[in-house]
């Protein structure tokens, strides 16, 4: 992010191995927050933040450029409107399977339950990919710009 | 008992560093730690969920960010004339918010309005209409479905924001990295 450092990030042993350590559990920890925010605390938007954290932490040990290579920014951009699209995309299989807007019981005609958690399931999918990729845009935006 | 007293008066030492510091650098980081100490408190206050998104989000991201930001403007605060004005307006206004909540019931009140609004449907109807252990999950997807949309509608809105002003030039160019912010793009204070 800051050219004047002396020493760049991705040089010093310590940060680059205990990175490579903790990136694959951060990833981890954010698909168990979100795929677990049905059974214990967490959710979409946590686990949104997480899993952009995980990428942030790559970003400022390895710098932009490495980021970029493993995570296109036009990958990053189509996640932010995807993720909003897909949360309103249920609100509308709502209402073309007969209920209301966002009334997850009529996703499953035969168990009510079996809809509210299918429903679930999939807007906390949609908040957490907008989150992730929005923080991840944002990250972007800021670190790409101090270096030209 | 002991261990709410303690994080508050840490809670306290932070936030007066953080208006006393001028380097910036230094505040953000303090920032980090005056939100890790919030989502402590509200572990402790049982509302875990809450607890969760104050760490992930002020502890960890948005000190990223904040930093990044210093690292486009500047990490030194201006030398200002201490003023009187805003620290007597800020005292009142902390005094009045105590003495509001000399009014409200006590913490944890199981008879406190706010527990028998809708919170009493909500929990009697949870396990038939949703069969999920956690309450919270249910009431923020389902129950206020259109509450959690429209906040996934301001996080897209502000991603887009920071795109469209941050990021404006380099649809035109086909390698970012050449991209350079020179053309009217000179708003930065340093």
């Amino acid at each position: 992010m800051n050219a004047k450092v002396p020493m760049r990030m991705r040089d010093k042993v310590l940060l680059r191995v205990a990175s490579k350590v903790f990136i694959p559990l951060i990833l981890l920890f954010a698909l168990y927050v979100q795929f677990h925010g049905d059974f214990g605390p967490g959710g979409g938007f946590q686990a949104g933040v997480i899993f952009s954290a995980g990428f942030v932490l790559f970003g400022l040990i390895f710098g932009l450029d490495a980021l970029r290579q493993v995570l296109p920014l036009s990958i990053v951009e189509r996640g932010v409107a995807l993720g909003l699209l897909l949360y309103g995309g249920v609100g509308l299989a709502c209402l073309l399977r007969g209920g209301r807007f966002l009334d997850y019981a009529v996703l499953d005609h035969h168990n009510a339950v079996h809809g509210q958690h299918l429903g679930i399931l999939l807007i906390e999918l949609g908040v957490g990919l907008t989150v992730a990729a929005s923080m991840l845009a944002i990250f972007y935006a800021m670190a790409g710009r101090g270096r030209a | 008992m002991w261990i709410e007293i303690l994080l508050f008066v840490l809670l306290l030492i932070t936030a007066v560093t953080i208006a006393a510091l001028n380097d910036l650098f230094a505040a953000a980081m303090l920032s980090g730690i005056f939100s890790l100490l919030c989502a402590s408190l509200f572990t402790l206050m049982d509302a875990v969920d809450v607890a969760f998104t104050e760490a992930a989000v002020g502890a960890g991201i948005s000190t990223v960010l904040m930093l990044g930001a210093l690292a486009l403007t500047g990490s030194r605060e201006y030398q200002q004339p201490t003023r009187l004005g805003p620290f007597v307006v800020v005292f009142l206004t902390g005094a009045m918010l105590i003495y509001g909540t000399l009014d409200m019931p006590a913490y944890g009140d199981p008879q406190a309005p706010i527990h028998h609004h809708v919170a009493d449907r909500y929990i009697a109807d949870q396990s038939e209409k949703f069969d999920l252990p956690n309450i919270v999950t249910a009431v923020l997807a389902s129950y206020r479905g259109f509450d959690t949309l429209g906040e996934t509608a301001v996080i897209f809105t502000a991603a887009v924001g920071v795109m469209a002003l941050l990021l404006g030039r380099r649809r035109r160019r086909e390698e970012p990295q050449e991209d350079s912010p020179s053309e009217g793009n000179e708003g930065d204070p340093r």
